[in-house]
């Protein structure tokens, strides 16, 4: 047993031990195929607002303004399909608008994860500062741009993508696998992601061997932007309206989630299965506490304390190999 | 006077000035003792934050926690002077041990399981917060005590304006500066004070020099934790309401104007007066727009084209300054 448990061990772990002392506390309603669906439908706008938060961090970055550019993402698609869409259009002039309005929605995603690219990679501004700045003048633009009311109102073709399935399956869950294999196939598998590693863990070193590192910081942030207007798109569907304001709440639960799968908060190191399984657990305290029906703010003060918890079990594991090793 | 022309915070100052000219152009009323004591008292709450942060970020750590500490300590105080009496004293010791314990929290934390500061507190902002909502059950507590609402009307001295309506220095201004001055007598004269400086700029060596790093965080973050607790019962006294969710979410805003005064994110950087000069521009801006009637949904568009201006330019300053320092080197 010379192998040292890795963090995915760990965090597998714990997600047993919290699988089963929910289903204990549960009994056979928690294992009900009806649980797992709706946990299916509520997972992937966490899930793929936290792949937004965790490539930038891997950077040794970080990215404040994904809420907020969510939030415009799913406000400038929403006028467009409220301004276009009257009850005469019929279905394939509709669907056209949909097509439409969805893809002006993640240009404008693309272009917010520029700005910060830009402002990050070219202007070596901090990412922090940087997405800080960008985070409140979106949501400002989001405020000018509706006056602070709810967009509500969108044809069929629109909320299928947030509360449709296939096969049984919900679509914002095909969705999130597809973003998570995407993300996963980008950072181990292309030279931008072993770039994305490098400079995380040594930009100075990544610079030397010859990589671009302006460039590869402000394609990250325009991946970051795109999977944020990705996640704005369900999460308009689902909610079936935008608004400046929605899911303010998980901005610092991306970052937790994030850490949580084993991101550093330092750069260089996380994987997307990390990721994945840190969701679940999430995911899996929510639905069983709710079930409980226990308040949700106790679920939020629990979620903090397992951060804290794996993050404690990390550190004692690392240095007990520390001790054998030496 | 070169060094001071090209300091940061004299460009911020100089912006705040510009500011303030424009503002007083469109409305004379913004220039006015009446106004500027009023922007002095409802900003005090931001302000006692922001000295609080201003310690962390020197400190090279980072705190999110806050906003929750000054919920908790604001809640607790309310329920323990409604319940049992007391007076002002006891309601400013009550939320400032409750501030510095939960600060000391935080500091144990990332020392002893050397958990990065901004995990640490994000962590425990849900903790602390989720548990105080599930506690009081996300009740708002109306009905303070009648020497509770009576000390927000206190002045140091008033004056009479031209409708016969008084005004003047509060006491809620003069507790926020009281501190700022004890902040700044730490930060400048004393030990712990040079010692928060060195273990933001290199914590190894201000570890070789001799400082007890794990003094100095508990300091740090205590401190934090206190300036927090003491603004929970400045904004209970602002509003008069206690509500648990009125702070948490603000954590971000009270950050940027700390930034916006020049402090750094790496540590070791940070001045009192840039901090203040951050809060007052913030402050300046969102009153501003007010007197000049700009529908208040622009506020944020403002404060974002702000931040982002002045932190780009602070950040092109630096890298045109690496680039001649390298140039010189190769000569």
């Amino acid at each position: 047993m010379n192998r040292k448990f890795s963090h995915t061990t760990i965090l597998a772990l714990v997600m047993i031990g919290i699988l089963l002392l929910m289903w204990a506390l549960n009994g056979s309603q928690f294992l009900r195929l009806g649980n797992f669906q709706s946990m299916a439908f509520q997972l992937p706008e966490l899930g793929i607002l936290s792949l937004a938060m965790m490539v930038t961090m891997l950077t040794a970055g970080i990215n404040l303004s994904i809420i907020a550019s969510a939030n415009l993402t799913g406000i400038v698609t929403a006028l467009i399909l409220t301004r276009f869409v009257t009850p005469e259009t019929t279905g394939a002039a509709s669907f056209a608008i949909v097509i439409l309005a969805v893809g002006a929605g993640l240009l404008t995603s693309a272009a917010i994860g520029l700005l910060n690219g830009f402002l990050i990679a070219n202007v070596e501004v901090s990412p922090i500062l940087a997405t800080l700045g960008t985070m409140t003048l979106l949501n400002g633009v989001a405020i000018v741009m509706t006056k602070g009311y709810v967009i509500s109102g969108f044809p069929e073709a629109i909320r299928f993508i947030g509360n449709g399935q296939i096969l049984g399956i919900p679509v914002p869950m095909i969705v999130f696998i597809a973003c998570a294999a995407l993300m996963a196939l980008l950072l181990t598998r292309t030279r931008m992601g072993v770039s994305v590693y490098m400079l995380g863990s040594n930009p100075t070193a990544c610079h030397f061997s010859g990589i671009n590192n302006a460039s590869v910081l402000l394609k990250t942030y325009l991946v970051s932007g795109l999977y944020s207007g990705i996640a704005a798109i369900i999460m308009m569907s689902r909610f079936n309206s935008a608004k400046a304001d929605y899911g303010e709440s998980y901005l610092l639960m991306t970052v937790l989630a994030s850490v949580l799968g084993g991101t550093s908060a330092a750069g260089g190191f996380g994987k997307v299965s990390g990721l994945v399984i840190a969701l679940v657990i999430l995911q899996i305290i929510s639905s069983g506490l709710n079930l409980l029906r226990v308040s949700n703010f106790l679920t939020i003060a629990i979620w903090g304390g397992i951060l804290i918890l794996v993050m404690v079990i990390n550190y004692v594991s690392e240095q007990y190999q520390k001790r054998r090793t030496a | 006077m070169k060094r001071l022309l090209a300091s940061y915070e004299t460009f911020v100052f100089l912006v705040i000035v510009l500011l303030c000219i424009i503002i007083t152009w469109v409305n004379p009323n913004f220039l006015t003792l009446e106004n500027l004591f009023d922007l002095l008292k409802s900003y005090s709450f931001v302000g006692i934050l922001a000295i609080g942060v201003l310690f962390v970020l020197i400190s090279g750590g980072i705190d999110i926690s806050f906003t929750a500490v000054a919920t908790v300590a604001m809640y607790v105080m309310a329920v323990i002077i409604v319940r049992y009496g007391g007076n002002m004293l006891t309601a400013f010791l009550i939320a400032s041990v409750i501030g510095i314990i939960l600060g000391m929290v935080n500091a144990v934390i990332i020392y002893f399981f050397n958990i990065h500061s901004i995990i640490t507190t994000i962590a425990t902002l849900n903790i602390y917060y989720g548990l105080l909502t599930v506690f009081s059950g996300g009740k708002w507590i109306y009905a303070l005590p009648t020497w509770f609402r009576e000390f927000t009307e206190i002045r140091v001295f008033t004056l009479t304006n031209a409708n016969g309506i008084e005004y003047g220095l509060s006491i809620i201004t003069v507790i926020w500066f009281a501190l700022l001055a004890l902040a700044w007598l730490i930060l400048r004269y004393t030990m712990i004070g040079r010692g928060i400086y060195a273990m933001g700029g290199n914590p190894t060596s201000a570890r070789r020099v001799g400082f007890d790093v794990l003094r100095l965080q508990l300091f740090v973050y205590s401190f934090m934790g206190w300036m927090a607790g003491i603004a929970g019962v400045i904004l209970a006294l602002l509003v008069q309401t206690v509500a648990p969710n009125s702070i948490v979410g603000k954590e971000l805003d009270v950050l940027a104007a700390v930034i916006l005064g020049g402090a750094s994110l790496t540590g070791g950087v940070g001045s009192l007066w840039g901090t203040m000069l951050g809060v007052a521009l913030i402050a300046i801006m969102g009153n501003g727009l007010t007197m000049m009637r700009v529908p208040a949904f622009w506020y944020n568009v403002f404060i974002g084209l702000t931040i982002v201006i002045s932190v780009s330019a602070n950040a092109y300053r630096h890298k045109r300054k690496k680039k001649r320092a390298i140039a010189v080197e190769i000569e």
